[in-house]
Protein backbone atom coordinates (compact mmCIF):
# COMPACT_ATOMS: atom_id res chain seq x y z
CA UNK A 1 0.00 0.00 0.00
CA UNK A 2 1.66 3.00 -1.22
CA UNK A 3 1.14 6.27 1.18
CA UNK A 4 -1.58 7.98 -0.62
CA UNK A 5 -3.56 4.96 -0.80
CA UNK A 6 -2.97 4.27 3.22
CA UNK A 7 -4.19 8.19 3.50
CA UNK A 8 -7.30 7.32 1.71
CA UNK A 9 -7.48 4.05 3.48
CA UNK A 10 -7.56 6.14 7.13
CA UNK A 11 -9.59 8.98 5.69
CA UNK A 12 -12.46 6.71 4.73
CA UNK A 13 -12.31 4.61 8.23
CA UNK A 14 -12.10 7.31 10.25
CA UNK A 15 -14.94 9.28 7.92
CA UNK A 16 -17.31 5.91 8.56
CA UNK A 17 -16.25 5.65 12.45
CA UNK A 18 -17.16 9.18 12.69
CA UNK A 19 -20.80 9.03 10.85
CA UNK A 20 -21.10 5.55 12.98
CA UNK A 21 -20.72 7.29 16.18
CA UNK A 22 -23.02 9.84 15.26
CA UNK A 23 -25.67 7.53 14.04
CA UNK A 24 -25.44 5.71 17.61
CA UNK A 25 -25.78 9.15 19.96
CA UNK A 26 -28.64 9.92 17.52
CA UNK A 27 -30.24 6.11 18.25
CA UNK A 28 -29.28 6.84 22.05
CA UNK A 29 -31.29 10.33 22.28
CA UNK A 30 -34.13 8.89 20.32
CA UNK A 31 -34.89 5.97 22.39
CA UNK A 32 -34.22 8.28 25.16
CA UNK A 33 -37.18 10.34 23.56
CA UNK A 34 -39.69 7.47 22.76
CA UNK A 35 -39.23 6.00 25.99
CA UNK A 36 -40.86 9.82 27.75
CA UNK A 37 -43.20 9.63 25.19
CA UNK A 38 -43.84 5.94 26.04
CA UNK A 39 -44.01 6.89 29.71
CA UNK A 40 -45.99 9.83 29.21
CA UNK A 41 -48.49 8.33 26.99
CA UNK B 1 -2.82 -12.32 2.86
CA UNK B 2 -1.02 -11.47 0.04
CA UNK B 3 0.81 -8.19 1.05
CA UNK B 4 2.50 -7.75 -2.42
CA UNK B 5 -0.61 -8.09 -4.54
CA UNK B 6 -1.98 -4.72 -5.94
CA UNK B 7 -4.96 -3.15 -3.51
CA UNK B 8 -8.37 -3.55 -5.18
CA UNK B 9 -10.73 -1.16 -4.86
CA UNK B 10 -12.50 -3.30 -2.55
CA UNK B 11 -9.60 -3.61 0.00
CA UNK B 12 -10.51 -0.26 0.76
CA UNK B 13 -12.83 0.14 3.43
CA UNK B 14 -16.43 1.68 1.62
CA UNK B 15 -16.57 5.17 2.40
CA UNK B 16 -20.48 6.45 4.67
CA UNK B 17 -20.98 8.41 1.38
CA UNK B 18 -21.51 5.10 -0.49
CA UNK B 19 -23.21 3.76 2.36
CA UNK B 20 -25.65 6.48 1.92
CA UNK B 21 -25.94 6.45 -1.83
CA UNK B 22 -27.15 2.85 -1.59
CA UNK B 23 -30.55 3.98 0.87
CA UNK B 24 -31.91 5.89 -2.73
CA UNK B 25 -31.75 9.45 -1.36
CA UNK B 26 -34.13 10.73 -3.97
CA UNK B 27 -36.71 8.53 -3.66
CA UNK B 28 -36.49 8.59 -0.33
CA UNK B 29 -37.88 12.25 -0.32
CA UNK B 30 -41.00 11.05 -1.75
CA UNK B 31 -41.37 8.22 0.83
CA UNK B 32 -41.04 10.33 3.37
CA UNK B 33 -43.09 12.94 1.89
CA UNK B 34 -46.06 10.57 1.43
CA UNK B 35 -45.30 8.76 4.94
CA UNK B 36 -45.59 12.04 6.43
CA UNK B 37 -48.02 13.21 4.83
CA UNK B 38 -50.24 9.86 5.75
CA UNK B 39 -49.43 9.97 9.12
CA UNK B 40 -50.79 13.79 9.49
CA UNK B 41 -54.06 13.29 7.30
CA UNK B 42 -55.31 10.12 9.53
CA UNK B 43 -57.99 10.84 11.96
CA UNK B 44 -56.52 11.01 15.56
CA UNK B 45 -53.37 11.86 17.78
CA UNK B 46 -49.61 10.67 18.05
CA UNK B 47 -47.00 11.93 20.29
CA UNK B 48 -44.83 14.11 17.84
CA UNK B 49 -42.19 12.14 18.87
CA UNK B 50 -43.50 8.89 17.71
CA UNK B 51 -44.47 10.66 14.76
CA UNK B 52 -41.27 11.69 13.75
CA UNK B 53 -39.98 8.19 14.17
CA UNK B 54 -42.31 6.62 12.46
CA UNK B 55 -41.65 8.51 9.56
CA UNK B 56 -37.91 7.81 10.31
CA UNK B 57 -38.24 4.30 10.19
CA UNK B 58 -40.60 3.63 7.19
CA UNK B 59 -37.70 6.04 5.45
CA UNK B 60 -34.91 4.11 7.06
CA UNK B 61 -36.98 0.70 5.59
CA UNK B 62 -37.17 2.18 2.71
CA UNK B 63 -33.23 2.82 2.73
CA UNK B 64 -32.59 -1.04 3.51
CA UNK B 65 -34.75 -2.33 0.96
CA UNK B 66 -33.49 0.14 -1.53
CA UNK B 67 -29.34 -1.35 -0.49
CA UNK B 68 -30.73 -5.00 -1.11
CA UNK B 69 -32.33 -3.56 -4.19
CA UNK B 70 -28.44 -2.85 -5.39
CA UNK B 71 -27.12 -5.96 -3.77
CA UNK B 72 -28.81 -8.21 -6.05
CA UNK B 73 -28.98 -5.96 -9.36
CA UNK B 74 -25.06 -4.68 -9.04
CA UNK B 75 -24.48 -6.80 -12.10
CA UNK B 76 -27.49 -5.01 -14.03
CA UNK B 77 -27.12 -1.80 -13.31
CA UNK B 78 -23.03 -2.34 -14.25
CA UNK B 79 -24.74 -2.77 -17.59
CA UNK B 80 -26.63 0.50 -17.58
CA UNK B 81 -25.63 3.79 -18.65
CA UNK B 82 -27.97 5.47 -15.43
CA UNK B 83 -27.17 2.78 -12.85
CA UNK B 84 -23.15 2.23 -13.67
CA UNK B 85 -21.73 4.87 -11.40
CA UNK B 86 -23.79 3.27 -8.41
CA UNK B 87 -21.18 2.32 -5.29
CA UNK B 88 -21.25 -1.23 -6.38
CA UNK B 89 -20.82 -1.74 -9.75
CA UNK B 90 -18.33 0.54 -9.38
CA UNK B 91 -16.38 -1.68 -6.88
CA UNK B 92 -16.81 1.03 -4.06
CA UNK B 93 -18.21 -1.52 -1.82
CA UNK B 94 -18.42 -5.05 -1.56
CA UNK B 95 -21.44 -7.22 -2.23
CA UNK B 96 -21.89 -8.85 1.16
CA UNK B 97 -21.18 -5.48 2.73
CA UNK B 98 -24.37 -3.83 0.63
CA UNK B 99 -26.44 -7.05 1.41
CA UNK B 100 -25.68 -6.80 5.15
CA UNK B 101 -26.30 -3.02 5.50
CA UNK B 102 -29.66 -3.76 3.90
CA UNK B 103 -30.47 -6.83 6.22
CA UNK B 104 -29.41 -4.35 9.09
CA UNK B 105 -31.20 -1.10 8.42
CA UNK B 106 -34.37 -3.15 7.25
CA UNK B 107 -34.59 -4.97 10.55
CA UNK B 108 -33.83 -1.69 12.61
CA UNK B 109 -36.88 -0.06 10.77
CA UNK B 110 -38.96 -2.51 11.49
CA UNK B 111 -37.81 -3.24 15.28
CA UNK B 112 -38.21 -0.06 15.97
CA UNK B 113 -41.35 0.79 14.44
CA UNK B 114 -42.93 -2.06 16.74
CA UNK B 115 -41.17 -1.03 19.86
CA UNK B 116 -42.05 2.60 19.49
CA UNK B 117 -45.31 2.94 17.58
CA UNK B 118 -46.98 -0.68 17.69
CA UNK B 119 -46.72 -3.83 15.80
CA UNK B 120 -49.59 -3.27 13.38
CA UNK B 121 -47.39 -1.01 11.46
CA UNK B 122 -44.11 -2.70 12.11
CA UNK B 123 -45.45 -5.58 9.82
CA UNK B 124 -46.85 -3.71 7.10
CA UNK B 125 -43.39 -2.16 7.27
CA UNK B 126 -42.17 -5.42 6.77
CA UNK B 127 -44.25 -6.44 4.10
CA UNK B 128 -43.26 -3.64 1.97
CA UNK B 129 -39.71 -4.16 2.61
CA UNK B 130 -39.98 -8.02 1.42
CA UNK B 131 -42.20 -6.92 -0.98
CA UNK B 132 -40.30 -4.45 -2.90
CA UNK B 133 -36.57 -6.62 -2.41
CA UNK B 134 -37.86 -10.09 -3.12
CA UNK B 135 -41.18 -10.12 -4.47
CA UNK B 136 -40.38 -7.43 -7.03
CA UNK B 137 -36.42 -6.72 -7.21
CA UNK B 138 -35.49 -11.27 -7.33
CA UNK B 139 -39.32 -12.56 -8.36
CA UNK B 140 -41.22 -10.48 -11.00
CA UNK B 141 -39.30 -7.17 -12.23
CA UNK B 142 -37.10 -10.01 -14.67
CA UNK B 143 -39.62 -12.02 -15.25
CA UNK B 144 -42.93 -9.54 -16.71
CA UNK B 145 -43.21 -6.29 -18.69
CA UNK B 146 -45.85 -5.47 -15.89
CA UNK B 147 -42.94 -5.23 -13.09
CA UNK B 148 -43.76 -1.15 -12.98
CA UNK B 149 -47.23 -1.94 -12.10
CA UNK B 150 -46.05 -4.41 -9.39
CA UNK B 151 -43.45 -1.96 -8.30
CA UNK B 152 -45.43 0.87 -8.12
CA UNK B 153 -47.08 -1.33 -4.79
CA UNK B 154 -44.04 -1.09 -3.02
CA UNK B 155 -43.85 2.84 -3.76
CA UNK B 156 -47.90 3.12 -2.57
CA UNK B 157 -46.96 1.58 1.28
CA UNK B 158 -45.65 4.73 2.70
CA UNK B 159 -48.71 6.64 3.36
CA UNK B 160 -50.86 3.57 4.34
CA UNK B 161 -47.87 2.94 7.09
CA UNK B 162 -47.97 6.60 8.29
CA UNK B 163 -51.75 6.46 8.12
CA UNK B 164 -51.62 3.32 10.34
CA UNK B 165 -49.27 4.59 12.87
CA UNK B 166 -51.68 6.99 14.19
CA UNK B 167 -54.62 5.07 13.79
CA UNK B 168 -53.70 1.76 14.32
CA UNK B 169 -56.08 -0.29 11.85
CA UNK B 170 -56.66 -0.35 8.03
CA UNK B 171 -59.83 1.39 7.16
CA UNK B 172 -60.46 1.99 3.19
CA UNK B 173 -58.89 5.52 3.12
CA UNK B 174 -55.52 4.67 3.80
CA UNK B 175 -56.01 2.18 0.99
CA UNK B 176 -57.57 4.60 -0.93
CA UNK B 177 -53.86 6.65 -0.41
CA UNK B 178 -52.16 3.44 -1.21
CA UNK B 179 -54.37 2.89 -4.50
CA UNK B 180 -53.44 6.17 -5.59
CA UNK B 181 -50.14 5.23 -6.06
CA UNK B 182 -50.47 2.66 -7.11
CA UNK B 183 -52.05 3.46 -9.87
CA UNK B 184 -49.77 6.85 -10.32
CA UNK B 185 -46.71 5.15 -10.87
CA UNK B 186 -47.40 3.57 -14.26
CA UNK B 187 -48.10 6.58 -16.22
CA UNK B 188 -45.30 8.30 -14.25
CA UNK B 189 -42.50 5.67 -15.07
CA UNK B 190 -43.71 5.13 -18.35
CA UNK B 191 -43.76 8.51 -19.61
CA UNK B 192 -40.46 8.85 -18.52
CA UNK B 193 -39.23 5.23 -20.49
CA UNK B 194 -40.45 6.92 -23.78
CA UNK B 195 -38.10 9.65 -23.75
CA UNK B 196 -34.95 7.85 -21.95
CA UNK B 197 -33.47 5.55 -24.41
CA UNK B 198 -32.75 3.21 -21.01
CA UNK B 199 -31.09 -0.10 -22.08
CA UNK B 200 -32.93 -2.46 -19.98
CA UNK B 201 -33.60 -4.29 -22.84
CA UNK B 202 -29.69 -5.28 -22.93
CA UNK B 203 -29.61 -6.17 -19.70
CA UNK B 204 -32.96 -8.28 -20.17
CA UNK B 205 -35.52 -6.59 -18.11
CA UNK B 206 -38.84 -6.59 -20.10
CA UNK B 207 -39.92 -3.27 -19.63
CA UNK B 208 -42.96 -2.49 -21.37
CA UNK B 209 -42.12 0.04 -23.95
CA UNK B 210 -39.26 -2.43 -25.25
CA UNK B 211 -41.70 -5.49 -24.99
CA UNK B 212 -45.56 -4.24 -26.04
CA UNK B 213 -43.99 -1.61 -28.12
CA UNK B 214 -44.47 2.30 -28.02
CA UNK B 215 -48.04 2.46 -28.98
CA UNK B 216 -49.57 0.02 -26.40
CA UNK B 217 -47.64 1.84 -23.97
CA UNK B 218 -48.89 5.48 -24.62
CA UNK B 219 -52.35 3.60 -24.63
CA UNK B 220 -51.74 2.32 -21.27
CA UNK B 221 -50.43 5.72 -19.74
CA UNK B 222 -54.27 6.87 -20.73
CA UNK B 223 -56.15 3.87 -19.75
CA UNK B 224 -54.34 4.20 -16.18
CA UNK B 225 -54.54 8.38 -16.44
CA UNK B 226 -58.47 7.37 -16.62
CA UNK B 227 -57.85 5.35 -13.37
CA UNK B 228 -56.06 7.55 -11.53
CA UNK B 229 -58.62 10.45 -12.03
CA UNK B 230 -61.64 8.06 -11.00
CA UNK B 231 -59.09 6.82 -7.57
CA UNK B 232 -58.01 10.34 -6.85
CA UNK B 233 -61.60 11.81 -6.41
CA UNK B 234 -62.90 8.42 -3.90
CA UNK B 235 -61.68 9.42 -0.84
CA UNK B 236 -63.99 12.79 -1.71
CA UNK B 237 -66.94 10.79 -2.83
CA UNK B 238 -66.86 8.60 0.50
CA UNK B 239 -66.57 11.34 2.59
CA UNK B 240 -62.86 10.86 3.78
CA UNK B 241 -61.99 14.12 3.13
CA UNK B 242 -63.59 17.82 2.61
CA UNK B 243 -63.96 19.94 -0.17
CA UNK B 244 -60.39 21.04 -0.27
CA UNK B 245 -59.13 17.70 -1.13
CA UNK B 246 -62.17 17.33 -3.40
CA UNK B 247 -61.31 20.05 -6.00
CA UNK B 248 -58.01 19.75 -5.68
CA UNK B 249 -57.87 15.96 -6.68
CA UNK B 250 -60.17 17.21 -9.58
CA UNK B 251 -58.17 20.15 -11.00
CA UNK B 252 -54.85 17.81 -10.61
CA UNK B 253 -55.99 14.82 -11.92
CA UNK B 254 -58.02 16.54 -14.65
CA UNK B 255 -54.81 18.43 -16.06
CA UNK B 256 -52.66 15.06 -15.48
CA UNK B 257 -55.66 13.49 -17.65
CA UNK B 258 -55.64 16.45 -20.23
CA UNK B 259 -51.32 15.74 -20.31
CA UNK B 260 -51.96 12.72 -20.74
CA UNK B 261 -54.32 12.77 -24.11
CA UNK B 262 -51.46 14.20 -26.06
CA UNK B 263 -49.18 11.15 -25.18
CA UNK B 264 -51.88 8.74 -25.73
CA UNK B 265 -52.19 9.81 -29.06
CA UNK B 266 -49.18 10.58 -31.04
CA UNK B 267 -46.24 8.61 -32.73
CA UNK B 268 -42.99 9.87 -31.62
CA UNK B 269 -41.21 10.47 -35.19
CA UNK B 270 -37.46 10.40 -36.06
CA UNK B 271 -35.60 13.17 -34.28
CA UNK B 272 -38.52 13.66 -31.95
CA UNK B 273 -38.28 15.88 -28.99
CA UNK B 274 -41.01 14.05 -26.98
CA UNK B 275 -42.33 17.66 -25.31
CA UNK B 276 -45.36 15.73 -24.52
CA UNK B 277 -44.47 12.94 -22.89
CA UNK B 278 -41.45 15.08 -20.71
CA UNK B 279 -43.95 17.32 -20.06
CA UNK B 280 -46.25 14.44 -18.48
CA UNK B 281 -43.68 13.15 -16.50
CA UNK B 282 -42.31 16.33 -15.10
CA UNK B 283 -46.05 17.32 -14.04
CA UNK B 284 -46.77 14.09 -12.87
CA UNK B 285 -44.02 14.19 -10.02
CA UNK B 286 -45.38 17.71 -8.89
CA UNK B 287 -48.70 16.12 -9.14
CA UNK B 288 -48.50 13.39 -6.51
CA UNK B 289 -46.76 16.40 -4.02
CA UNK B 290 -49.86 18.47 -4.79
CA UNK B 291 -52.19 15.96 -4.07
CA UNK B 292 -50.53 14.76 -0.94
CA UNK B 293 -50.25 17.96 0.76
CA UNK B 294 -54.03 18.94 -0.85
CA UNK B 295 -54.89 16.10 1.63
CA UNK B 296 -53.04 17.39 5.01
CA UNK B 297 -54.33 20.79 4.38
CA UNK B 298 -57.81 19.36 3.91
CA UNK B 299 -57.23 17.50 7.18
CA UNK B 300 -55.51 20.13 8.81
CA UNK B 301 -57.92 23.19 7.79
CA UNK B 302 -61.38 21.22 7.38
CA UNK B 303 -60.80 18.00 9.64
CA UNK B 304 -60.31 17.91 13.41
CA UNK B 305 -56.48 18.06 12.95
CA UNK B 306 -53.56 20.40 14.71
CA UNK B 307 -56.29 23.61 13.72
CA UNK B 308 -59.09 21.76 15.70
Amino acid sequence: MTPEEEERFKRARKGRNVVLGLVLVGFVVLFYAITIARLGG
Amino acid sequence: MNSTAAPTPQALPAEWRDFFALTKPRVMSLVVFTGLCGLLAAPGHIHPVLGFTAVLCIAMGAGGAAALNQWWEADLDAGMKRTAQRPLPQGRMTRTDARDFGVALSAASVGIMGLAVHWLAASILALSIVYYAVIYTIWLKPRTPQNIVIGGGAGAFPPLIGWVAVTGDITAMPLLLFAIIFVWTPPHFWALALFVQTDYAKVGIPMMPVVAGERATRRQIFAYAIVLFLVSLVPWWIGGTGAIYGIAALALSGLFLALSVPVAFRRSAVEDRMRPEKRLFAYSVLYLFALFAALVADRLILGQGLFA
